[in-house]
């Protein structure tokens, strides 16, 4: 059976799984609709004709995992940033796993979907926000459709976060081929600040799907710091679709750090509904063998006197492929706006391949934008200047691709993460750097 | 220490060098002196091992070994330095961080464990002090933003911390304010040992002022044309070179 006559055929028992009476019922029941109308992208649409969900979607994914499985802390202990205190929300095969997590209700609420959408203490946020900032798109729907659990975390106002909250989604293999579909929902109320990092990691050699959907609303004045790190093994494929709405004088930023996976495509959206937001999208790929990464970005200036900050960097080595789809629309209201867009890759083999389309729309007439794109191999002076210092050829190599990412890392403002990701790429690049950069 | 025999070479199809012969004594100071395009800074990226430039001919013995066999690293583990006349900005890593994998890869390929930290932070103050570098300058990106100046300083700072064998100077001077230049000639004539040596490539008798030549070769389409002592690169600031183009009728 095809995945989506699959899906479609699991909704009705998934909905008696679940609550029929849910509140979100309805919007469920709407989205299977929009899904089985829309149906999963092909490349014929403009914004997937560089990326093919075609292989993807063939396994026979089980799409409700049957059991319950546990993991040892000690297991799984390196995919946590650990040297710091954070609170974690940590799902194993789409289940809540409450022994890896450390949840919260003081101050702030950091903890399950689920317990949010059955819970009348939380009715009047998921009836404000839920499913509000995620617009209808085939992949989205489906999220919704089948949303049951995820990362559930709120800010009310005038409150800082007092330590990072790490959402982390385990895949352990006991399905032959699993997909999960988290669905995350961050409310950040005036004033308020949080910095969430959040990462999905397979530990099996089997197929996993994971379609993901995380929606982030920031107040006025609110600061939110979001890192997402992708350096999942080889037989998962993520599609992540991120959408952010920010009002007046928001601060908000996604950084995207994809090391791994098969197939990884980022739907990443940030609508500015107020004036004076400043909206931050970074991101930094390096990849090799087949894998293949794709950043569709949109930023959508509504209001006059916004800012918006895009630079995403690339290392393609082998045959991998990459592509860049950064779209920036710029309303007539939307006077003084500021858009900036950079995409700089680096191919080191013939057979790495890098798609970069900017897409500028914009019906204002007073506004800075620009753009640029850079697709290159590492500077021969560069290089020759390292060895004649007695730097060996692959470490200076690795030099060179750390220093032309490290403007991406300089904007993380976790030092413990920065180092674990400066770490991942210096493994990534195959050398110990053997010191701190 | 450096024989330098009947060396051609090619960059992207061109031949420049056309033929050079050289050779350089521990303990001496040499000066390739010649006008633009005569292929000065050619012959000083060969010998430090640019594979884009292709020998062609003739030989480069560095204290009896073929030079032309080995990598640019493997030449500088055996003791040759390049002062470059454009050095790489390598942004995120600092200047301090920069000089501990330097010292390290070298003496990694000489079978020795890393410099323990202390040792490592002592001699890069040393040194730092020697061309008046600051301490901010050390956390600073390599080269980032740095002025001409500063871009030269730090480079004879790297020869100071690398001690090598035989330093070649490609065009240190340009760029240079009077200050800047008193400190990196003061640098090097510091750092000069009766087992070591020193090229000077450069364009102006300038810096001859400050770092005195044993010998002064002048360089014309690729080959050296004239040698002599210091008073050579007087007369050639006085004179130019067109009356040694038609003394060897070039």
């Amino acid at each position: 059976m095809e995945l989506k006559d699959k899906l479609l055929s699991s909704f009705l028992a998934f909905e008696e799984n679940v609550d029929m009476n849910s509140d979100i019922h309805e919007v469920r029941s709407q989205a299977i609709k929009d899904f089985e109308e829309m149906g999963f992208p092909t490349k014929k649409q403009e914004a997937w004709k560089y990326t093919s969900l075609s292989k993807v979607l063939k396994h026979d994914y089980t799409v409700f995992p049957k059991k319950e499985d546990t993991i040892e802390y000690r297991d799984v202990e390196k995919y946590f940033i650990d040297d710091i205190d954070t609170y974690k929300i940590v799902f194993i095969d789409g289940i809540y796993s409450s022994h890896l997590s450390a949840t919260t209700h003081e101050k702030i609420d950091a903890c399950l979907m689920s317990s949010a959408l059955n819970s009348s203490k939380y009715k009047p946020i998921i009836d404000n926000y839920f499913n509000t900032v995620a617009p209808k798109e085939s992949l989205t729907s489906l999220n919704t459709a089948f949303s049951r659990e995820g990362a559930f975390i709120n800010i009310p106002k005038n409150t800082m976060a007092d330590k990072p909250i790490q959402v982390i989604n385990f895949s352990t293999g006991n399905e032959s081929a699993l997909m999960v579909q988290p669905r995350n929902l961050v409310v950040v109320g005036e004033n308020s600040h949080v910095q969430i990092i959040e990462r999905h990691q397979s530990l099996t050699d089997h197929p996993v799907l994971t379609n993901s959907v995380t929606e982030i609303y920031a107040d006025k004045r609110a600061i939110v710091d979001y890192y997402k790190i992708q350096n999942d093994n080889h037989s998962a494929s993520l599609i992540d679709n991120t959408f952010i709405e920010q009002h007046r004088e928001s601060i908000c930023s996604v950084h995207t750090f994809s090391f791994g996976g098969n197939l990884t495509r980022n739907n990443l959206n940030f609508y500015q509904k107020g004036e004076r937001i400043d909206s931050t999208l970074k991101g930094i790929t390096v990849i090799g063998g087949k894998q293949h990464v794709d950043h569709n970005t949109l930023v959508h200036h509504i209001e006059p006197n916004c800012e918006s900050h895009q630079d995403y960097k690339g290392v393609f080595a082998e045959a991998s492929t990459g592509v860049f789809n950064g779209k920036i629309i710029v309303n007539k209201e939307a006077q003084k706006t500021n858009a900036f867009q950079s995409n700089n890759n680096i191919l080191l083999d013939d057979k790495a391949t890098i798609n970069s389309k900017p897409q500028l729309e914009i019906f204002a007439d007073d506004v800075k934008c620009s753009h640029g794109c850079t697709i290159g191999q590492l500077d021969d002076d560069a290089l020759f200047y390292l060895r004649s210092r007695g730097i060996p050829l692959k470490e200076a190599r690795a030099l060179l691709m750390y220093a032309f990412a490290n403007n991406v890392l300089e904007s993380v403002k976790i030092p413990e993460l920065k180092a674990r990701i400066t770490k991942i790429i210096a493994q990534k690049l195959g050398v110990n750097v053997g010191y701190s950069l | 220490m450096l024989k330098i025999k009947n060396l051609h070479a090619k960059v992207e199809g061109l031949k420049i060098l056309k033929g050079i012969n050289l050779e350089i004594n521990a303990g001496e100071v040499h000066a390739i002196m010649g006008p633009n395009g005569s292929g000065k800074s050619t012959l000083s990226s060969v010998i430090a091992g640019k594979e884009e430039y292709e020998v062609t001919r003739g030989e480069i013995i560095f204290e009896g070994e073929e030079l032309t066999e080995f990598d640019a690293e493997e030449r500088a583990h055996k003791g040759v330095f390049l002062s470059f006349q454009y050095p790489v900005e390598i942004p995120g890593v600092t200047v301090t961080n920069f000089m501990r994998t330097v010292i390290n890869a070298n003496r990694k390929a000489k079978g020795l464990p890393d410099m323990p930290a202390n040792e490592m932070l002592k001699k890069i103050r040393e040194k730092s002090e020697l061309l008046e570098i600051d301490r901010k300058f050390l956390s600073r990106s390599l080269n980032e933003g740095f002025s001409g100046g500063e871009k030269k300083r730090n480079e004879i700072f790297q020869m100071a911390m690398l001690e090598p064998k035989l330093s070649i100077l490609d065009e240190t001077d340009s760029g240079l304010d009077i200050d800047a230049l008193r400190i990196v000639a003061n640098g090097v004539n510091k750092l000069k040992r009766p087992d070591n040596a020193t090229l000077v490539i450069t364009h102006y008798q300038r810096l001859l002022d400050y770092i005195i030549p044993d010998f002064v070769h002048v360089m014309l389409d690729g080959k050296i044309v004239k040698s002599g002592g210091k008073e050579l690169a007087y007369e050639l600031e006085e004179k130019g070179y067109d009356w040694i183009k038609e003394e060897v009728g070039a």
